[in-house]
């Protein structure tokens, strides 16, 4: 068996540089392959949409493809393609993120085109409506059509959480989106994609010295301007169990989230990774204690899964983050049986402890699936702007593996200990579909 | 301000590959990439049958080949991978079973030593087959409420008839009757070294990789009992199917036609041609009917290949009250791109596009792993990245223009339309053929 002390960690030279403008570049250069990843990450998401407006990060997250300052509308997919290149955005509970991978010979080129955004997208009446209506599509193919769309993420938080910023529904409410107008946008844009708001990471085939002059020629120029106050969006852990039932029109079977707030994922990291590796001795794989427990040998469920993060990335989110545990299930009587037998897994870790060489084998298996994902240009571009942005620490894409090994058996059995049945919430999915 | 110009390309460094089809007949490929140290494997066995009950007994095989063999339980193999930093699954089509593993390459030997294990003496335990027949059944009923899926399945019969490539997920009464005695024998029958692919992608020098596939699996032994398998039938164009889903918010539309084959010298044009289409963000489709239209999140249009055959498909959802507008366009677009030339400006786009997309396909361990696997089971090596990449380079624009012609014609497609009957049946008569 390998033997903890010797797990490899990634070793990639990271690079920082900040612009007067306050925007803050991290650069990982590696010349292995002709291709360069460029993210920019901005530091609003869904829990900073103002009441009346849920979903409008995303919505502008969509406008901010549709033209800029020096770019008509569609030119901006066009010369990212028409390079070889390949590019999205994403919209997340804290951050928002816009990037490409191309060949190392359009560097120059995908540095103008997200700089270009930086400075003034081009947000008219005519793109807001056109976006307004793909975004609804969205959220028909991805929700409102799909069994099981957006379960748990828009069902759980708003069980688990209280306050606005924290509940309320990121995809957005099709009247919410309705009303958005052209002038709400330009003050999202003004207050939030301020470059001193924003992290830009390059990862790839270039010259450090170089890349800091390109990026200097294009990002120098915008505007500084102040970075808005971020709130303490932290809500305490709960202290009587919450349950809620939502029906799904298409859904053959039933299906439950369990929630629990966890600790702030920046400022206790120590207990974060704890609570990582707990999620992974519960249902990573056959070997796992939820698997094994009410897959294989009670039949209770047909497959479940312990995560961090409303979309399952434990790196994702300030504070307050969920750990979640899901689960479809045959029996819709079962959801009693099936609580019990969650806790009993929990309770069995909190009182016994973990079985010998369970730690390990987890943990080898979650820092190589760590360096699996950052093998991608792109991915560990992405990661290195969400560490330094959400950490405040780009180094953390090398520095997690030796972390991971910091963790004890007694940490992961006191995260154990944590999940209490009086601390969770609970949201049934009765399946209104036909079987 | 100007977009600034590509800087000269920097060529990638070639493929380091050996070789070598093991006395056994199993057929190793091994490739050093530099990157993160994990190696990536996959071994790709043929599982094309024509027999009536195979579908439901290759499904059931792939979800319990990994729960038990001669030195271990489920639990315990899935332990014995994680302590590995390992991760093993299996996966199935038509066409091949594969299993795919990734590990950290330090313990590359002892990985593929569990894959030995695995194909030379899985057990198929009674319990856990009965265990995992009820969760495809259960899967089986979740991916059939699925939009999507329905329709997918209604355009592969329409396709393909009777021959099992229509036959993508199995019927639930199919897999109940499943026995382990059944699947002991189709592993007999299938699970065998003979004409089976391995490729392993590693940080390691290819050689010694090969080596220790040649180590671990060289003494497997024995030729696959090979099924008899009918031709694909023609496809030839016919009127939309209309499948009644009542309430749908969304109309799944799916169309299907027959393509070329990778190896075919028209492929190239026809490649381009198809992603001037709908084969990219850029294409007409999407700014036809997303952009400027709003019809849809996305439409995607795309050259499948099998064994047998390769075909041309197009899928969207659009909003019910759009349905019969998104078909009109969709004729209106293929029609367009079948009888009128496309522009140099679309085919130089299209080709840089083509041209980073491959380098992008094999960029990572992952990516090069799978996509190799893919190209050698087609009968085609790793040389084939190259030819193809000097091919996209190559194709003129009359060459595009011909392969639109003969392929893009909407008299050739089929199509399947999934969504609510009685708000979508009538506008869709006015312009379409409906069975």
């Amino acid at each position: 068996m390998p033997r903890t002390a010797k797990l490899p960690a990634p070793s990639f030279e990271i690079v920082h540089h900040t612009l007067a403008n306050g925007l803050r570049v991290v650069l990982l250069p590696d010349r292995s392959a002709p291709v360069v990843g460029i993210a920019v990450l901005y530091d609003v998401g869904i829990r900073s949409e103002p009441e009346g407006r849920t979903g409008f990060a995303h919505l502008f997250e969509h406008l901010m493809f549709q033209g800029s300052a020096n770019l008509e509308k569609l030119e901006h997919f066009r010369y990212v393609q028409s390079s070889g290149g390949v590019f999205n955005g994403s919209t997340h509970f804290d951050y928002t993120n816009y990037f490409e991978v191309l060949p190392s010979n359009a560097l120059e080129r995908g540095l103008f085109l997200e700089a270009d955004r930086m400075r003034s997208p081009r947000i008219t009446e005519e793109n807001l409506a056109n976006q307004l209506a793909v975004v609804k599509e969205e959220i028909r193919v991805n929700v409102m059509n799909r069994p099981y769309g957006g379960f748990p993420w828009l069902e759980l938080p708003p069980v688990l959480f209280d306050t606005f910023a924290n509940s309320h529904n990121g995809y957005g409410g099709f009247s919410d989106l309705e009303s958005a107008t052209v002038a709400d946008a330009s003050d999202f844009f003004a207050k939030y994609y301020a470059p001193a708001n924003a992290v830009l990471a390059v990862g790839g085939d270039f010259v450090v010295a170089d890349a800091i002059e390109l990026i200097e020629k294009h990002f120098g120029g915008i505007e500084a301007r102040q970075a808005p106050h971020r709130p303490d969006f932290g809500e305490p852990p709960l202290s009587a169990e919450r349950r809620a039932q939502t029906t799904d029109a298409h859904a053959p079977l039933p299906a439950v989230a369990i929630g629990y707030r966890v600790p702030d994922p920046p400022k206790e990291l120590a207990k974060h990774l704890a609570n990582v590796l707990l999620v992974e001795i519960l249902s990573e794989g056959d070997a796992s204690r939820l698997q094994r427990a009410l897959v294989h040998r009670d039949h209770l469920v047909t497959d479940v899964s312990a995560y961090i993060g409303e979309f399952g990335d434990p790196f994702d989110e300030r504070d307050p983050t969920a750990l979640t545990i899901t689960a479809h299930y045959p029996d819709p009587e079962s959801l009693e049986s099936i609580l019990v037998a969650v806790d009993a897994v929990l309770a069995d870790i909190a009182r016994d402890g973990l079985a010998p060489g369970e730690l390990d084998r987890v943990r080898t298996r979650l820092v190589s699936s760590l360096l699996r994902q950052v093998d991608a240009v792109l991915q560990r571009t992405l990661a290195a702007a969400k560490f330094e942005l959400i950490f405040d620490r780009a180094e953390l894409l090398n520095e997690l593996p030796g972390l991971l090994v910091e963790v004890s058996d007694a940490d992961v059995v006191s995260a154990a200990a944590a999940l209490k049945p009086d601390r969770r919430a609970v949201v049934e999915l009765v399946a209104g579909g036909a079987r | 301000m100007t977009v600034p110009a590509l800087t000269k390309a920097r060529k990638p460094k070639k493929l380091n590959t050996v070789e070598e089809t093991l006395s056994n007949g199993l057929r190793v490929l091994a490739v050093g990439k530099p990157g993160v140290p994990m190696a990536e494997v996959r071994l790709r066995l043929p599982f094309l049958s024509a027999k009536a009950a195979h579908a439901a007994r290759a499904a059931v095989l792939s979800d319990s080949i990994l729960t038990g063999s001669h030195s271990h339980d489920r639990a315990g193999l899935a332990a014995a991978v994680q302590a590995l930093g390992g991760d093993l699954n299996v996966s199935i089509d038509a066409d091949r079973l594969v299993l795919s593993a990734n590990v950290l390459s330090a313990n590359v030997t002892a990985l593929l030593g569990l894959i030995y294990e695995v194909v030379t003496s899985a057990t198929y335990p009674d319990a856990e087959v009965a265990t995992e027949r009820d969760r495809l059944v259960e899967n089986l009923s979740i991916a059939r409420s699925r939009s999507q899926v329905v329709a997918n399945e209604a355009l592969g019969r329409l396709m393909f008839g009777a021959h099992p490539y229509a036959l993508d997920l199995p019927q639930p009464e199919d897999v109940r009757s499943v026995t382990p005695a059944q699947l002991r024998r189709l592993h007999a029958e299938l699970i065998q070294p003979d004409g089976a692919i391995l490729v392993v992608v590693s940080d390691l020098p290819p050689a010694r990789a090969r080596d220790r596939v040649a180590a671990a699996l060289g003494e497997w032994q024995g030729r696959p009992t090979r099924p008899r398998v009918p031709k694909l039938p023609p496809i030839v164009g016919a009127p939309f199917e209309l499948i009644d889903r009542p309430g749908s918010v969304q109309t799944s539309i799916r169309m299907g036609a027959s393509a070329l084959r990778r190896d075919d010298p028209g492929y190239a044009a026809l490649q381009l041609a198809n992603a001037i289409f709908g084969g990219y963000f850029s294409s007409r489709w999407t700014e036809n009917i997303r952009e400027d239209k709003g019809y849809t999140y996305g439409p995607h249009s795309r050259i499948e290949h099998h064994a047998l055959g390769s075909t041309l498909t197009l899928d969207v959802d659009v909003a019910s009250e759009v349905t019969a507008p998104a078909v009109l366009e969709t004729y209106y677009e293929l029609g367009r791109i079948a009888l009128l030339p496309v522009t140099d400006k679309e085919v130089e786009s299209v080709r840089q596009y083509s041209i980073g997309s491959l380098a992008l396909s094999i960029a990572t361990q992952a990516g090069l792993a799978s996509t190799l696997t893919a190209l050698i089971a087609s009968g085609l090596g790793p040389e084939w990245i190259t030819e193809h990449t000097a091919r996209l380079a190559a194709v003129s624009l009359e060459d595009v223009s011909a392969a639109a012609a003969q392929f893009l014609t909407p008299t050739r497609f089929l199509g399947v339309l999934v969504g609510d009957e009685a708000s979508i049946r009538e506008p869709l008569s006015a312009i379409v053929a409906l069975t």
